[in-house]
């Protein structure tokens, strides 16, 4: 690997890698997993002029459930620590269903769910499944910190909304009011992959009853799409056919996919619908097994 | 006195560990990488970022400037010295560094060599080339069209851009078969283009010293022998001045088989700068830039009688061989071995049109795991056989069955001309329904069906002239496709063995030992085994198109037969008979009327250094050129079940069946491993890999993100079966089998998606079968077509 030349930093405080990225007045970049960087700088797609490796930050580890329910993701808690946390799969079926399907194994011994949000790849999964959960970035930089939802975080492929001295320190995911339910499919080629598409469907339900219900949908846009529009026709009655063909229908008609090698946009519509259909039914058959 | 256990000393049959492995686990193989000289220097290739353009300018003056540079070349000076362009495998030219025109995305532009590699690859961004670009031409119908841009203008008497055209087979006695069918069947595939890719890039360290004008280039070839030949034709240096090392080599699958501009540019610019000049190749100038596979259209037809005999096939196939025509082929046939196809069904007469064209793409065409293009004849074979068992309402193997050749029909002269002189194709194919439950297969599928999921089942056998010379027929350059080994026996009864192969990971020093044990009784673990640098090694073709074993491993047993009629010789003087009095077992000599008389091949070891005979030479070595009467014809039989899930189009491997009949196993674990690597490549193929090109010319699959490997995730397991028919020429009775699986397996996974579909009226998709691909096939009740490949329709 023959990057451009760049410089290094580790700091040891949040402070300082904020001053870091001061200093570097936009040219000055992240790494935290480094598995969308790496390969970037070594492609020489990017060529910052600094690297503020966070690595070696105390307390951004961490995979906290709040006692109100939320969950907290810290900008270097791994893809692999979600996928193997097993008490996930109750409050947050979607992310328990995300977890093993992102990347590889290899990848997901050193990516980070964070990272992957603030990469904004339109074909990363972690940020259809926070925007199907509503959840928010927490951002820190000189002035202060602030929460921005990733619904409004991500503003285009590989762009997001932080300043060039704020460190996105983790995302929340807010606990659901009532059952959660809800999974994650995704269609590659191959394990890796980026996806053909993916969908995320996150909902809150009391008894049958939908309370609430979010979707968003992978690598079918020029940016991860907000579906939750979609996701309406399923709140305030139970999970029905027709509520469910209703947001199949919404999802499919929200996608805005390209053919390319993966498939025709006809085909990864098709799928899109396919997996909302598949999430919501299986979803519904829970409902009925538990009733 | 029992003779010695050959499983035990590690001979023929003996699953023996790799002894090359010791040193690959611990990270210890020396790559070309790994290599280190004196005051190297390190060389970047810059690469045309456009597909076909006129170049107007090149300014290296930034690169220049940039402290650490120590030369930058472009095809003006390489002009210069007459080696801007070069010779290919397959009697074209092919640019080193582009004059006039850039013909292929990626195609090289301009080289700086410098202190370190970071330099040099920011000293190639520094220079400013300025194109002005010309129409593109990325598949053959382009190339055909009557106003297609002229791509090799460069070349004098070139009005179109066809390479060639060819013809084999018997045309008049085809159209007589065809005019007495009762039913003739077509088909109509594209078998994309895919990369060899092995996990070591090309590169090379060229090393001249001006002081005794000796050029030696550590490189990643398949071939050294044949790259010394080629350096000597080039460079116009002496071949006793030019000195090829292969060393470690990180898989070759044929990419590493053609001479590649890096190579030229490293040795001349060594020559210039009097230093070591390092180039490594970086994973998407390999994808890009070197021998590619396949792509080729293929389409043909099957004349058939009623009763489910063949009575003849038609060929045409169209093959797109980017910029320059750089196929490995034996010079007689100008798309390989294509019409190898049928061989192993007995069909009174065929024919074959060929057509290659020259497209904006990169060059190369090599086989990729296969011999010239067999891949390619198998799997149009196997694709045609389906269509035309459904056709007639046949059953799939039984249709097979009644057409292939016999066991007692050999040799046979297949209806393209070869010879084929032995196999049990009948029982191969029955050991493979048996394993996969052919029988029971109809109730899965209906019970499969309940559930809303398809399930099919896909046959292919296969069986490929392996293991080129004779040198009658084949020939690369000119030179003869023949092998060698080269064995001294030492003192003490320890062994060192060289070949003309060049092994990159198919275990030569594991093997190679095993057959000097088999012929010798020495353990193989006495036997040393080395290949690659043509100053130690006799002369020999290399490896590639499953030929070590056939040609160098018999090249090895007839060494060892020399070795072992001297040990005779010496064995005769020791026991003081004489020589017709002494018998051989393994390992040992012995009195005819006296068997507990004898001595060892290691006491007669000793003897031929401490204790000749009078008059008899010492020394206890010899070298065998070997030159096969015929091609070894090695024969599979694939089977693969898959589940289609019709909503999406995805298809999953259910059980997979191999019967390979490679004749003697040398060493069956490595034979395994090598049917293993071989279908997972098959898999690949069939369902995700290509490299493909979008209308301008930008290669899509330019890194493993687009061209995708399998892992072993999405990887099915394989059901290893075996049947014997051993060589009846190869002194050992082995045949190849390195390539067998690539070349059969992709059929097998199509022939069962087909099967699973044959409802919806769909005769083929072209691979890779994509979910998509299947999902509109079944939607549709259309063939999906790979062309165009890339569907921006949307």
């Amino acid at each position: 690997m023959y990057p451009s030349r760049f410089g290094y930093e580790s700091p040891r405080a949040l402070d300082e890698a904020i001053e870091l990225l001061s200093r570097g007045q936009g040219e000055a970049k992240i790494l935290a997993g480094g598995q969308s960087l790496i390969p970037m700088l070594k492609l020489r797609f990017a060529s910052p002029e600094m690297l503020v490796d966070i690595n070696n930050l105390p307390g951004l580890s961490h995979l906290t459930v709040d006692p109100d329910g939320s969950l907290r993701v810290g900008a270097l808690c791994r893809h692999a620590q979600l996928e193997r946390a097993a008490a996930l799969a109750g409050p947050f079926p979607t992310i328990a269903a995300a977890a093993p399907l992102v990347a590889d194994p290899i990848v997901r011994n050193r990516g980070t769910l964070v990272g992957s949000i603030c990469h904004a790849d339109p074909q990363g999964d972690w940020a259809a499944v926070a925007i199907a959960l509503g959840a928010s970035v927490v951002a820190q930089g000189p002035s202060g910190r602030r929460r921005i939802p990733v619904a409004d975080f991500v503003s285009g492929p590989f762009q997001n909304v932080l300043a060039y001295d704020e460190v996105a320190v983790e995302v929340v995911f807010p606990a659901a009011a009532g059952t959660a339910a809800g999974g994650y499919l995704k269609l590659e080629r191959r394990v890796g992959d980026f996806a053909t598409a993916g969908v995320a469907v996150g909902l809150e339900r009391s008894g049958a009853v939908v309370t609430r219900a979010g979707m968003a949908l992978t690598g079918v846009g020029g940016a991860t799409i907000d579906a939750s529009e979609a996701a309406q026709a399923l709140v305030g009655g139970e999970l029905t056919a027709d509520r469910i063909a209703r947001a199949a229908d919404g999802a499919a008609a929200a996608a805005k996919p390209r053919g390319d090698h993966r498939g025709s946009a006809a085909y990864k519509r098709h799928i899109v619908h396919t997996f909302v259909t598949r999430i919501l039914t299986r979803v519904a058959d829970d409902v009925e097994r538990a009733a | 006195m029992t003779a010695l256990d050959e499983i035990k000393i590690g001979g023929l049959g003996a699953s023996r560990r790799r002894v090359e492995d010791n040193r690959f686990i611990r990270g210890k193989g020396n790559y070309v990488d790994d290599i280190v000289l004196p005051g190297m220097l390190h060389m970047e290739i810059l690469r045309s970022p456009v597909a076909h353009a006129r170049i107007v300018s090149i300014d290296t003056s930034k690169a220049w400037a940039i402290p650490g540079v120590r030369l930058v070349l472009t095809g003006e000076m390489m002009a210069k010295r007459n080696l801007a362009w070069m010779p290919t495998l397959s009697y074209d030219t092919q640019a080193v560094l582009a004059t006039d025109k850039v013909r292929f995305q990626g195609q090289e532009v301009a080289c700086v060599i410098a202190d370190d590699p970071y330099i040099a690859k920011d000293a190639c961004e520094a220079i400013v080339v300025e194109y002005e670009t010309l129409p593109v031409v990325v598949n053959p119908e382009q190339a055909l069209a009557t106003d297609a841009p002229l791509i090799r203008d460069d070349k004098e008497n070139q009005h179109d851009n066809v390479v060639f055209d060819w013809e084999v087979g018997d045309a008049a006695g085809t159209d007589r078969a065809f005019a007495q069918a009762d039913l003739v069947s077509k088909i109509e595939l594209h078998y994309p283009r895919s990369h060899p890719s092995p996990i070591e890039c090309c590169g090379s360290i060229a090393d001249f010293d001006r002081s005794t004008s000796k050029l030696t280039v550590y490189m990643t070839t398949q071939a050294p022998h044949i790259i010394r030949a080629a350096v000597s034709l080039v460079a116009e240096l002496p071949e006793h001045m030019i000195r090829i090392v292969s060393p470690d080599i990180g898989g070759g699958f044929g990419n590493k088989v053609p001479v590649y501009p890096g190579y030229v540019m490293s040795i001349l610019a060594s020559i210039l700068l009097e230093r070591p000049v390092k180039w490594i190749e970086d994973k998407t100038g390999n994808l890009i830039s070197t021998g590619f596979g396949r792509d080729v259209y293929l389409r043909g037809e099957m004349a058939l009688r009623k009763d489910g005999r063949i009575l003849g096939v038609r060929m045409h196939t169209l093959s797109d061989h980017g910029a320059f025509f750089a196929d490995a082929q034996p010079s007689k046939f100008k798309i390989g071995l294509m019409h190898s196809a049928f061989a192993a069904y007995d069909i009174p007469a065929a024919h074959l049109l060929a057509r290659g064209v020259y497209t904006n793409k990169a060059p190369g065409g090599v086989a990729y795991r296969c011999s010239f293009r067999v891949t390619e004849a198998m799997f149009f074979q196997e694709r045609m056989v389906q269509a035309a068992a459904d056709d007639l309402g046949m059953d799939q193997a039984e249709f097979r069955r009644v057409n292939f050749v016999r066991d007692d029909d050999f040799p046979h002269r297949t209806a393209f001309g070869f010879l084929t002189d032995s196999g049990q194709y009948g029982k191969c194919l029955d050991v493979g329904l048996e394993a996969i439950g052919y029988a029971d297969f109809q109730e899965r599928k209906k019970e499969a069906a309940s559930r809303g999921r398809l399930l099919g089942i896909g046959i292919s056998t296969m069986t490929e002239p392996l293991g080129a010379g004779n040198s009658r027929e084949y020939d690369i350059l000119g030179i003869k496709m023949f092998d060698s080994a080269e064995l001294r026996v030492h003192m003490t009864g320890k062994a060192l063995l060289r070949t003309g192969a060049k092994t990159q990971g198919q275990g030569h020093e594991t093997t190679w030992a095993q057959i000097v044990a088999h012929e010798l009784g020495l353990p193989a673990e006495d036997v040393v085994v080395e290949e690659g640098d043509t100053d130690t090694a006799p002369f020999g073709m290399g490896t590639y198109a499953s030929r070590s074993t056939p040609v160098a491993g018999a090249a090895v047993a007839m060494v060892a037969r020399k070795i072992r009629a001297k040990a005779r010789k010496l064995a005769a003087h020791l026991l003081e008979v004489s020589e017709e009095d002494v018998e051989w077992e393994l390992g040992r000599f012995y009195v005819r009327s006296a068997p507990n008389r004898g001595v060892t091949i290691q006491e007669c070891a000793a003897a031929a250094y401490s204790n000749m005979p009078d008059g008899m030479e010492p020394g206890l070595e010899n070298v065998a050129y070997y030159d096969p009467p015929n091609l070894t014809w090695p024969f599979a039989c694939y089977i693969a079940t898959v589940e289609v899930d019709p909503q999406t189009g995805v298809w999953d491997v259910l059980n997979f069946v191999a019967v390979d009949d490679c004749g003697v196993r040398i060493n069956p674990m490595i034979v395994e491993g090598q049917i293993m690597g071989g279908l997972t490549e098959a898999y690949a193929m069939a369902s995700m890999q290509f490299i493909t090109y979008d209308a301008e010319g930008n290669c899509v699959g330019s890194n493993y993100m687009d061209y995708l490997l399998p892992t072993a995730w999405e990887t099915p397991g394989f059901e290893l079966h075996e049947v014997v028919t051993p060589c009846p020429h190869h002194p050992i009775g082995a045949k190849g089998i390195g390539e067998c699986a690539t070349v059969g397996g992709p059929a097998a996974f199509v022939n069962a998606v087909m099967d699973a579909l044959k409802g919806f009226g769909v005769r083929n998709i072209d691979m890779p079968m994509l979910p998509d691909r299947v999902y509109e096939a079944i939607t549709t009740g259309r063939d999906v077509s790979g062309h165009p490949p890339v569907r921006q329709d949307d």
